[in-house]
């Protein structure tokens, strides 16, 4: 990638994140109580759309071989283990990641 | 912003700070194995600031991606904000210019911060709110620019630390199914994107926009349901 195809990804990205920051304030900042349908997506959506992404980080886990897929699921399923056990962030996702990282350059 | 609020807003950080740093070099670290210059992690750090949406940042950088796909997954990545902009609301009225920083500086961390401290007496609040945002911003910019020097010097295999990504989202997943009584929206989203996935196929993630249209067209069908008054803890009133 050139320097400008990297700079014009990181500003959309950049851009992208601020508005949806910026959105409640634009839509309602003038006092307006947001629609109750509004209220119930922005409390109900979050899960759905995390579970979504989890789906996406697996998009292209392949099950021809026990090596292809039982690294991410190994490692994902520690993460859950670690975190309802200890409940620390940098816990779960290190300990997770480097398992990973294990178990793709040196176990499968 | 004076000394006095920086001081008293720094002790109220410091949960931030060990997270930050923590992950923000898991972060600089990994753009630096996808084999970015260290530069751009700290840029990253300092215009997008978001620890979800830079993770998933590497991997769009790392496979070149088309701009629109950039946007629409930054876009479904960061819906939640929403939710959080809608209850500072109040907080930060009368911040002056300083509103814009405190918009662009509302992490899930930021927020947390904010919805649940009071300024000190004798610290202006306004100050006080906007030291910690900025203390924040900072933790997360060292931190990556560390982790992204220790990449760049430090050349072990990094094969699989991308799935630091994977790893992040699945502790929010975690500690969003202990937040919520209801989990019906956890099993909408992951079978309608897994269908989703299975019907289009997983080139450039595209799959996501038909999911996540499916996504809300269920939570809406779904809405008597899940807003149902017994649901709610005793005593508890509809928002």
């Amino acid at each position: 990638m050139t320097t400008a195809q990297i700079a014009a990804l990181v500003a959309v990205m950049a851009i992208v994140t601020f508005l949806t920051r910026a959105l409640p304030f634009l839509l309602f900042g003038r006092g307006g109580e947001p629609p109750k349908v509004v209220l119930y997506l922005g409390r109900f959506l979050p899960p759905a759309v995390i579970a979504m992404l989890i789906v996406y980080c697996y998009r292209n886990v392949s099950f021809a071989a026990v090596g292809d897929w039982a690294p991410a699921f190994i490692a994902g399923g520690a993460v859950v283990a670690l975190h309802l056990w200890k409940k620390n962030n940098m816990l779960s996702i290190v300990g997770g990641t480097i398992l990973y990282m294990v178990l793709v350059q040196a176990v499968f | 912003m004076n000394r006095k609020s920086l001081a008293a807003a720094f002790p109220h950080t410091v949960p931030v700070l060990m997270g930050y740093l923590s992950i923000g070099i898991v972060f600089g670290w990994m753009l630096s194995a996808a084999g970015f210059h260290t530069v751009w992690s700290g840029i990253m750090s300092l215009t997008i600031y978001a620890g979800s949406g830079q993770y998933l940042g590497v991997e769009l950088l790392a496979n070149a991606s088309p701009l629109a796909d950039a946007a629409f997954l930054t876009l479904v990545l960061n819906f939640r904000h929403l939710v959080y902009g809608l209850s500072m609301l109040e907080k930060f009225q009368g911040m002056g210019w300083r509103k814009l920083y405190m918009i662009f500086s509302l992490t899930d961390e930021t927020y947390a911060l904010l919805a649940g401290v009071s300024a000190p007496e004798g610290v202006d609040e306004k100050d006080f709110y906007f030291s910690i945002a900025l203390l924040d911003h900072l933790y997360w910019i060292a931190g990556s620019v560390i982790g992204a020097v220790a990449g760049a010097l430090i050349t072990i295999n990094t094969e699989g630390i991308d799935f630091a990504m994977t790893a992040l989202f699945l502790v929010i997943a975690v500690e969003q199914w202990q937040s919520n009584e209801r989990h019906a929206p956890v099993f909408l989203g992951a079978a309608g994107t897994l269908a989703c996935l299975l019907t289009f196929g997983p080139e450039g993630g595209r799959f996501l926009i038909p999911a996540l249209v499916i996504l809300v067209a269920g939570l809406l069908l779904m809405r008597p349901n899940l807003e149902k008054p017994e649901m709610l803890p005793k005593g508890g009133e509809l928002e």
